[in-house]
């Protein structure tokens, strides 16, 4: 589909242009988001967008479906709402590493236990933007921010393997560079049944690139394509190879009972009763 | 017992909640186990799934109130149920439903605090958490029952009430009235009246889905119909997008506002103040010893009487203005250090004076210490 | 009877806020005002343990028992703790299996051995509370028996109304043997 034609069918175009840094890599991950969504022909009407606060979370407000920000952390404990009541409509949340993994980490691995039938794709771009550059839990260790100007004294999740710990039946990692891969990942996340998750790792050239000494978007882009290993190609490499590098794409693929599908049993046993 | 009476039920306060909620309708409930409020999840999580609705016990009480917003935006009659502790915590999503406009229902079962407090003792130290809890202007309805049947016809009538102004609506039990068990007569379904969200007549490409309507509240489409519409906590226009303008800030604030304010009547009950001299303004269970109080009070030849305020929120302005008019003196009682009394203060304005009877010590206010206090000012 | 108040006392676990809910239940069905209430918490747990309700033949404003005019103590601790509060016509039952100290008092005093005769002829000592409620009901006429039996009927565990209503026959029996002397 030609770019018009999906913004048309898919965005507010009166909306854009979006409220985005130059450089920053959020609008690359909602194209992915929208082309993942048309290539799996979900219907509009019945598709549910849901977001926390932060820069990612400002991503609904461009898009045509049923869209919802709400407070900071719990678009997860939202969606499950929507999910639950509804069970019918495609609910996919989109998220930030501070919105998803600091103040809404809690929903987050309780979404991933119940594996409940939600797609949640994390903008990692390991920092607070909209707040202008505080460390999250996946900025990492040492790096700097406006709360860390001595470098930073955490260690960064590894949020794919706690989401896996926690249950998740479908885990990935993409990147804003790797496109075609992007798009790839988040539309099996939405094929499969159950808790899907997608951290994509992208650039905030205007607060963590500036505040470490990254360069420009397009350094940080690079930076992706040189750091980003594909699976088979890690579990090729020896540990030392690995360094400071990180794995992309489908990290975790599982069946596991679906949260909602197994309350609508109790249902029909309690109407057979 | 004549052949048209029905058979009175015993039922404890939260267990006639339950029923309540299902007489209105109820098909979502999220929760998080929270003494003395849980036998209301634990009804719930038993009864719903019968009547093809949805339970869920969420990872905290944050994510409880979220789930209950979300379940509402979706079309579901949702609720969920606390006790302090709890209702602090769902202050902030408390404060979204009122500014993004969505129907839900918040069972608060007060005991004693702050904090850990004794969590099994009563306490009517919520009413203004109930009222100004979360953080800014906003509209609230708040609703105290004083009986076990009345639990059961407020809980009806919060659902209501939040389908009606889009607002989030807050049963404010106290353990007393929670946790008592006393007979009563549940209403069947053909004597209940429930309201239903307006729907938009509009079709989805002319939907407004914050443009008011002359009630002040706008039809509210759900998600999954069709509309197409997008919903914030952000300071929003008519489309519900924001525009970061503080103009509109004012004119939402002071519509979500007025919408509460200029078209709820405030629920009050008012027993033997006509020729009243003395008023007692007591709510929940200590209106019932107050009730006692008063006609102990009259026994003895004092004219005395009592409003109770069965909506505190709003509170009745206009019962206690006009009863400060015609009463020498107003005595307050409550278990708290004095919250319902600022309101009958500042109802009063001076009119009547206005004294105070509180207790914190986990126990009810019993008829003889209010009947103390009446003698004490009469 | 304008309004009869009663308090059911004893440890935590003897079934003594069942015994309250049943009581009230029964005053329910007989078209009466009933509230039942009891103490939560610690207090519950061990200890001296309560439930309270009130009958009435009008509305019940306030729902706590201060003077009671009936107390069942079912444990020595709870006699002791509660007795002060019994109105000075009013009526005490205890078990003697558990009240070996009958403490002075104007009330009139029922010392009947209820979780000894719940061991001996049922050999459970789980349902001496309904063979208290029995007795307790038998003395005081606060309900009708048949509408206690329906009321305990329909708030035990399935499978054991046989043995329950056995208990509450002793219990019946026990007061009536009381009344009689």
């Amino acid at each position: 589909m030609a770019v018009k034609e999906l913004l048309d069918r898919y965005t507010r175009m009166e909306k854009l242009p979006h409220i985005w840094c130059p450089g920053c890599g959020h609008g690359i991950i909602l194209g992915s988001v929208l082309r993942a969504i048309q290539r799996q022909n979900l219907e509009p009407d019945k598709t549910t967008i849901v977001s926390g606060i932060g820069c990612s979370s400002r991503a609904p407000g461009y898009m045509k479906f049923d869209t919802l920000h709400t407070t900071h952390g719990r678009a997860l404990a939202f969606a499950t709402g929507v999910k639950l009541a509804r069970p019918e409509l495609n609910v996919i949340v989109l998220s930030g590493d501070g919105d998803c993994a600091a103040i809404g980490g809690n929903h987050l691995i309780h979404a991933a236990r119940r594996n409940i039938n939600l797609t949640t794709v994390v903008f990692n771009n390991s920092i607070y933007g909209m707040t202008s550059g505080q460390y999250s839990p996946l900025t990492p260790h040492k790096r700097f921010a406006t709360t860390a100007p001595y470098g930073n004294v955490d260690h960064p999740f590894d949020l794919c393997q706690l989401v896996i710990a926690a249950g998740a039946t479908y885990v990935a990692r993409g990147t804003a560079y790797h496109t075609q891969m992007l798009i790839d990942l988040i539309a099996k996340g939405i094929e499969r049944k159950g808790f899907s998750f997608i951290e994509v790792v992208t650039q905030c050239p205007t607060y963590y690139g500036r505040k470490n000494k990254l360069g420009s978007a397009i350094d940080m882009l690079n930076w992706q394509k040189e750091h980003g290993v594909p699976v088979k190609a890690a579990a090729k490499l020896p540990p030392e190879k690995m360094e400071g590098k990180f794995v992309i794409g489908e990290l975790h693929c599982t069946q596991r009972p679906e949260y909602v599908e197994e309350y609508q049993r109790i249902i029909d046993r309690m109407e057979r009763e | 017992m004549g052949e048209n009476e029905r058979q009175a039920v015993l039922m404890s306060g939260n267990e006639a909640c339950v029923e309540g909620a299902l007489l209105a309708g109820i098909n979502f409930f999220a929760g998080y186990p929270i003494t003395p409020s849980t036998e209301i999840a634990e009804g719930l999580a038993e009864r719903l799934p019968r009547h093809g609705g949805k339970f869920i016990q969420m990872e905290d009480e944050i994510a409880s109130m979220a789930a209950v917003v979300g379940a509402s935006l979706a079309g579901a009659k949702a609720m969920t149920a606390t006790s302090g502790p709890g209702f602090s915590l769902k202050q902030e999503n408390i404060g979204f439903a009122a500014m993004a406009e969505v129907p839900c229902v918040v069972v608060n079962v007060q005991r004693y605090g702050p904090s850990t407090g004794l969590p099994t003792s009563p306490a009517q130290g919520d009413i203004m958490q109930a009222r100004w809890g979360t953080h800014g202007d906003h509209p609230m309805i708040a609703l105290m029952p004083a009986s076990v049947q009345e639990s059961l016809t407020l809980t009806i009538e919060a659902f209501n009430l939040a389908e009606k102004f889009r607002t989030p609506v807050i049963l404010l039990l106290d353990e007393v009235v929670g946790h008592m068990r006393e007979g009563i007569v549940p209403p069947r379904k053909e004597e209940i009246m429930i309201k239903k969200r307006k729907k938009p007549t509009a079709p989805p490409e002319e939907y407004l889905p914050y443009r008011a309507e002359p009630d002040g509240v706008p039809p509210m489409a759900n998600f999954g119909d069709g509309y197409r519409f997008h919903v914030t906590g952000l300071v929003h226009d008519e489309t519900g997008f924001p525009r970061g303008r503080g103009s509109d800030g004012d004119y939402l604030v002071r519509r979500l506002t007025n919408k509460v304010k200029n078209h709820f009547v405030p629920m009050v009950e008012e027993y033997l103040t006509e020729d009243a001299e003395i008023a007692v303004v007591a709510c929940g269970s200590v209106a019932r010893s107050a009730k006692r109080a008063v006609n102990l009070g009259r026994e003895q030849g004092i004219k005395v009487g009592l409003v109770r305020p069965i909506s505190i929120w709003p509170f009745p302005e206009k019962a206690i203005k006009d009863l400060a008019g015609k009463v020498r003196a107003i005595v307050v009682p409550e278990m708290n250090l004095g919250q319902v009394a600022l309101e009958v203060e500042r109802c009063a304005c001076g009119k009547a004076v206005v004294y105070r009877l509180n207790r914190i010590d986990a126990e009810l206010i019993t008829p003889d210490e209010i009947l103390a206090k009446i003698q004490e000012v009469k | 009877m304008a309004q009869l108040e009663i308090r059911l006392s004893g440890f935590g676990g003897q079934g003594l806020i069942t015994a309250g809910i049943i009581l009230a239940d029964a005053a329910i069905r007989e078209g009466k005002q009933a509230v039942q209430s009891q103490s939560y918490g610690p207090e519950a747990r061990g200890g001296a343990s309560k439930a309270e309700v009130i009958i009435s033949d009008t509305a019940i404003d306030y729902p706590k028992v201060k003077e009671p005019s009936v107390l069942l103590a079912m444990s020595q601790e709870a006699c002791d703790k509660y007795l002060e509060s019994l109105r000075d016509d009013g009526i005490l039952i205890i078990d003697s299996y558990y009240v070996k100290k009958v403490p002075e008092t104007r009330a009139r005093v029922y010392s009947l051995p209820i979780t000894e005769l719940a061991r001996e002829k049922l050999g459970k000592v789980i349902v001496a509370n309904i063979v208290a409620l029995g007795a307790t009901v038998e003395i005081t006429g606060a309900v009708g028996q048949g509408t206690l039996e329906e009321a305990v009927l329909s708030r035990v565990p399935g499978g054991t109304e046989e043995l329950n209503r056995q208990a509450l026959a002793i219990g019946f029996q026990l007061g009536r043997k009381q009344l009689e002397k």
